[in-house]
C-alpha cells in the first residue's frame, strides 16, 4: 500500500451554539473520525444531514465554517501536520494544494466578473502559473468537460451560462492550480438529474485524467457510488463503516449502510384507473403576468385513491400546475372539474367543501406551519374549521391523527421547532388528513429529506391512501420516488405533457427523447452505472 | 435565563418610574398646585428638590409630572400601536390597491415634518389631553404601520399562510392569528423606542406651550417653566430635563434586551 498523502488521525471538531435566550454551549459535530487517502484516489463521505460530512471534508484544508473549530486530532497532508502551520501556513495550502467544489456555484461565483478571471484568481496567487499558462490550462480543462465553445466561454459572466455549466466552470476552478486533493461538496445536488449525469461524467473524467486525489461529498450513495472508489458512511459525527465502493453498494456489512443502500426499495401495485376520475383538468394554459407562458394546453386525471405521479425539472411548471389546481393562480384557458362538480378558477371563488376536500402538503415543513402554533392547534384548527369539533372531542382526534401518522400524545404540546424534519413533515401529513380530503397535493414533499426519512414518509403516504381511500397529485423532480409510489404519471418538460398514462406504459419502451434521457440519467445503486449509460447515450448518437 | 446587567438597570428604572406614575398621589408630599414656599428655594429637608418657579414642591411637581408625561406616552404608543399595527397586517395582506392606497397616504404624511403638523394641528384645535393622545398616536403610526407591514409581507408569502388561505380562513384569522404572533417580537421591541419617541415628542411640545396646560404639566413643561432659573445658576430646570433622559435610557436598555432575545426572527440582531 502506498503511503497515504492526506491522514486525518482522531479528528474531534466541537461548536458553539447559542439557542436564543439561553446560555451558549458546546456541541460535538464530529467525534474520533480518522481516515487515509492516497495519491489519485477518490474516497466517498456520506451520510444525512448533521452526520458532520462537510466538517470533515474542510478539515482538510483546515478550515472550520462559523462557530466550528477543530478540538483534537491531527491533520497530515504530504507529510507534514497542517494545524501546525498557522494562518500564514493554511493560505499556502488552500487553493493550491487543496481546492473546494462548493455545492452551490450559483451562489459562490462573485456575478460581477467574468468567469476567467475567478478561475485563474488562485493560481495566479499562488504564483503557480502566469495568466496566459493558467487561461491556456483552463481553455483546456473546458474543452474536456465538454463546455461549450472553451476558447470563448471563459468571457462569460456567470449569469450568462446554466447551473450544470457553472458547476463544471467551478471544478475547472479547483483544477487549475493543480492541486493534491479536491473536496466535493454536494457538487451535484443542487441539479436537476439529466444535468447532474454530465456533471458527474466531468467531474469523474477530471479526476482520471489529472491523477488528482478527491474527496467526495454527498447524500446520495447511488451518486458517490459512481465516482469513488472507497466509501466511507458516516451518522451523527462518528463513522459507521468504510469499504471499497463495491464492498458498501454489494455487501455492506452494517445495518445503517445496508439500510441506506436498500432505500428506494418500496414496490407498489399499480392500480388500473376507475370510470369516474375525482380530478379532470382539461387544457390548462396558465402564465405569470403577461409575458411568461408556462403551461401549455395541460390535461390529465386523477383517479380515486390513486397517485398520478407529476414529473419533470426545475422550470418544467409542474408546481405552476399545482397552484392552478388549489386555485392560486387561475388558469386563462381550460377548467378544472374536481369529484363531478366545476372548480371556480380562483381560491375565493370555491366553497368550503372544495377546499376542503382538495388539501396540499408543502415541499419545506419547516414555513408549512407557523411557527407559534402547538402541533395541537396546527392539526386541530381544520377539524374545528371544516367540522366545528372543539374542546375534548378535538383532542381525541388529534391524537387519533397523530397515532395514525405514527407519532403519539407526547407531541400534542411541541412546537415546530422542537420536532425533527420527518416529524415536521407527518405533522404537515396529519393536518392535510384531518380535512377527510378526497386528494392531497404534495408538492416535492420529500426533495427535503434524507433519503431513510423519505422513505418513512412515502411508505407513511402509501399506507394513508389504502386507510383512507384518499387521491394524490403527486409531484417530483425524482423518479425513484416515481417508481415507488405513482399509478400513473405525468411527464412534463418546459410547460408542456410529453408523456401521460398508466405507470406501465410511460416506464415502457418506445420512448421519446426527452423521457427516454429523464430515465436514463436517474443514478442507480450499482458500480459502473455511470459508464453504461455515457457508452449507450455515444453509441446512440453515432447510430443518429 | 441570564438578564444581562444593562437590562437589570433599565427594567429597575422603568418599573421605577412607572410605580411612581401610578402611586403619584400616595408618594408626593405636597399637592400638585399647593405653593408651599418661597420661588426656587434650594434643597432642604422640606422640600427634597427645592421648590419651583412660583415656589411648588418641585419634587411633588416632578411626581406628578411623571404621571402626566407616562400617562399620555403610553396611550399615545398604544393608539399607534394598534392602529399602525392593524393597518400594517391589513395592507400586507390584502395587496393590490389598497396596500398602494394606504402606503402612499401614509408616505404623505411622513413627508410633513412632525413637530410642524403636530403644531399646526393643535393651534386650530382646544388643546387637551385627549387630543394631545390622538395628534401624538396618528402621527406615530405612521412608522409602526411601515414596520408592521414591511414585517408581514415577510410573513405573508410564507407556506404556513398560504395553507390557511387554502383552508378558506378569514383575513381576520389570517391577520391576528397567522401572522400578529410572529411579528409580535419585532414590534414589541419597537414599542419601547416609540414609547421613547412620544415621551420626547410631548416634552417638545410643552416646552413650546401646546402641549400639558397649566396648572396640570409634564416634563417638558417644567423645564419651560423653570428655565429661566438658569441664568440666576438655579439649576431647577435640570431636574426635569435629568428625568425625560433617564426615562428615555432606561427604557431604551429594555427595549435592546427585547430585540437581542429575538434574534430567531426579523428584526433580531443574533447574539
Amino acid at each position: 500500500m502506498a503511503e497515504p498523502f492526506l491522514d486525518i488521525r482522531n479528528l474531534r471538531i466541537e461548536a458553539t451554539v447559542y439557542p436564543p435566550g439561553e446560555p451558549a454551549r458546546d456541541i460535538v459535530i464530529v467525534e474520533d473520525v480518522s481516515l487515509t487517502l492516497e495519491k489519485g484516489k477518490v474516497l466517498g463521505l456520506i451520510g444525512e444531514s448533521g452526520a458532520g460530512k462537510s466538517t470533515i471534508g474542510l478539515s482538510a484544508m483546515g478550515y472550520g465554517r462559523g462557530g466550528v473549530r477543530i478540538a483534537g486530532g491531527e491533520v497530515w497532508l504530504n507529510g507534514r501536520d497542517i494545524m501546525k502551520g498557522g494562518n500564514r501556513g493554511f493560505r499556502r495550502l488552500r487553493g493550491k494544494e487543496v481546492t473546494y467544489v462548493a455545492q452551490s456555484a450559483a451562489a459562490a461565483f462573485n456575478p460581477a466578473k467574468r468567469l476567467m478571471e475567478q478561475i485563474i484568481e488562485a493560481a495566479l496567487k499562488h504564483g503557480v502559473a502566469n495568466a496566459r499558462q493558467a487561461e491556456a490550462r483552463a481553455v483546456d480543462l473546458f474543452d474536456r468537460l465538454g463546455l461549450p465553445e472553451p476558447e470563448s466561454f471563459g468571457r462569460r459572466f456567470p449569469h450568462q451560462v446554466s447551473g450544470g455549466q457553472l458547476q463544471r466552470a467551478m471544478t475547472v476552478m479547483a483544477l487549475v492550480p493543480e492541486p493534491d486533493l479536491i473536496i466535493f461538496d454536494e457538487p451535484t445536488t443542487a441539479l436537476d438529474v439529466t444535468t447532474q449525469i454530465d456533471v458527474l461524467a466531468a467531474i469523474k473524467r477530471a479526476i482520471r485524467d489529472t491523477g488528482v486525489a478527491a474527496l467526495y461529498i454527498t447524500h446520495d450513495l447511488a451518486v458517490v457510488a459512481q465516482v469513488s472508489d472507497e466509501i466511507m458512511v458516516l451518522r451523527a459525527g462518528s463513522k459507521v463503516e468504510r469499504n471499497t465502493a463495491e464492498n458498501i453498494i454489494n455487501n455492506p456489512q452494517e445495518d445503517y449502510t445496508r439500510a441506506l443502500v436498500s432505500v428506494r426499495s418500496i414496490t407498489h401495485e399499480e392500480k388500473r384507473p376507475t370510470e369516474t376520475p375525482i380530478l379532470v383538468a382539461r387544457s390548462i394554459s396558465a402564465s405569470y403576468g403577461k409575458l411568461v407562458q408556462v403551461l401549455k394546453d395541460v390535461s390529465v386525471e386523477v383517479h380515486p385513491g390513486q397517485t398520478l405521479a407529476v414529473v419533470g425539472e426545475s422550470g418544467s411548471g409542474k408546481s405552476t400546475l399545482a397552484r392552478v389546481l388549489t386555485g392560486l393562480l387561475p388558469p386563462f384557458e381550460g377548467e378544472v372539474t374536481f369529484a363531478g362538480r366545476s372548480l371556480a378558477p380562483a381560491l375565493a371563488q370555491r366553497s368550503k367543501e372544495d377546499l376542503r376536500e382538495l388539501q396540499m402538503i408543502y415541499q419545506m415543513a419547516d414555513t408549512a406551519m407557523n411557527p407559534r402554533q402547538t402541533v395541537e392547534t396546527i392539526i386541530g384548527r381544520p377539524l374545528g374549521f371544516y367540522f366545528g369539533l372543539s374542546g375534548r372531542k378535538r383532542r381525541e382526534r388529534v391524537v387519533q391523527l397523530l397515532d395514525e401518522i405514527e407519532m403519539g400524545p407526547e407531541f400534542l404540546d411541541r412546537y415546530p421547532a422542537e420536532l425533527s424534519g420527518g416529524q415536521k413533515q407527518r405533522v404537515c401529513i396529519a393536518r392535510a388528513l384531518a380535512a377527510k380530503p378526497k386528494l392531497i397535493i404534495c408538492d416535492e414533499v420529500t426533495s427535503a429529506l434524507d433519503p431513510l426519512v423519505a422513505d418513512g414518509i412515502l411508505k407513511l403516504l402509501l399506507r394513508l391512501q389504502k386507510a383512507e381511500d384518499v387521491a394524490y397529485l403527486f409531484i417530483t423532480h425524482d423518479l425513484a420516488t416515481v417508481k415507488a409510489i405513482a399509478d400513473s404519471i405525468a411527464v412534463m418538460y418546459r410547460g408542456e405533457l410529453v408523456r401521460y398514462g398508466p405507470k406501465s406504459e410511460v416506464l415502457a419502451p418506445p420512448f421519446d427523447d426527452y423521457t427516454d434521457l429523464l430515465l436514463s440519467s436517474v443514478p442507480e445503486m450499482r458500480i459502473g452505472w455511470l459508464e453504461e449509460v455515457l457508452a449507450h447515450r455515444k453509441m446512440e448518437s453515432a447510430g443518429h | 435565563m441570564r438578564i444581562p446587567i444593562s437590562a437589570l438597570i433599565g427594567l429597575f428604572f422603568t418599573g421605577g418610574f412607572f410605580l411612581m406614575a401610578v402611586f403619584a398621589p400616595l408618594i408626593a408630599p405636597y399637592g400638585l398646585a399647593e405653593v408651599v414656599g418661597d420661588v426656587w428655594e434650594p434643597r432642604s429637608a422640606d422640600h427634597w428638590l427645592g421648590t419651583d418657579n412660583i415656589g411648588r414642591d418641585l419634587l411633588s411637581r416632578m411626581i406628578y409630572g411623571g404621571r402626566t408625561t407616562i400617562l399620555i406616552a403610553a396611550l399615545a404608543t398604544v393608539l399607534s400601536f394598534s392602529l399602525g399595527s392593524f393597518l400594517g397586517f391589513t395592507a400586507a395582506v390584502i395587496g393590490g390597491w389598497i396596500d398602494q392606497l394606504m402606503s402612499r397616504l401614509v408616505d404623505l404624511l411622513m413627508s410633513i415634518p412632525t413637530l410642524i403638523f403636530a403644531l399646526v394641528v393643535l393651534s386650530v384645535m382646544p388643546v387637551n389631553i385627549t387630543t394631545l393622545i390622538l395628534v401624538m398616536g396618528i402621527l406615530d403610526s405612521t412608522r409602526v404601520y411601515r414596520l408592521s407591514r414591511a414585517v408581514a409581507v415577510d410573513i405573508n408569502v410564507q407556506d404556513f399562510v398560504e395553507a390557511a388561505k387554502l383552508r378558506g380562513e378569514r383575513r381576520s384569522w389570517i391577520i391576528f392569528r397567522e401572522i400578529l404572533p410572529n411579528a409580535l417580537s419585532p414590534l414589541v421591541a419597537e414599542l419601547g423606542l416609540r414609547f421613547i419617541f412620544a415621551v420626547l415628542f410631548l416634552s417638545t411640545l410643552s416646552f413650546l406651550g401646546l402641549g400639558v396646560q397649566p396648572p396640570a404639566s409634564d416634563w417638558g413643561g417644567m423645564v419651560k417653566e423653570n428655565k429661566d432659573g438658569i441664568v440666576f445658576g438655579i439649576g431647577a430646570a435640570l431636574v426635569p430635563a435629568a428625568a425625560i433622559s433617564a426615562l428615555a435610557i432606561s427604557v431604551n436598555l429594555v427595549a435592546d434586551w427585547v430585540l437581542n432575545r429575538t434574534s430567531d426572527l426579523k428584526g433580531g440582531r443574533g447574539g
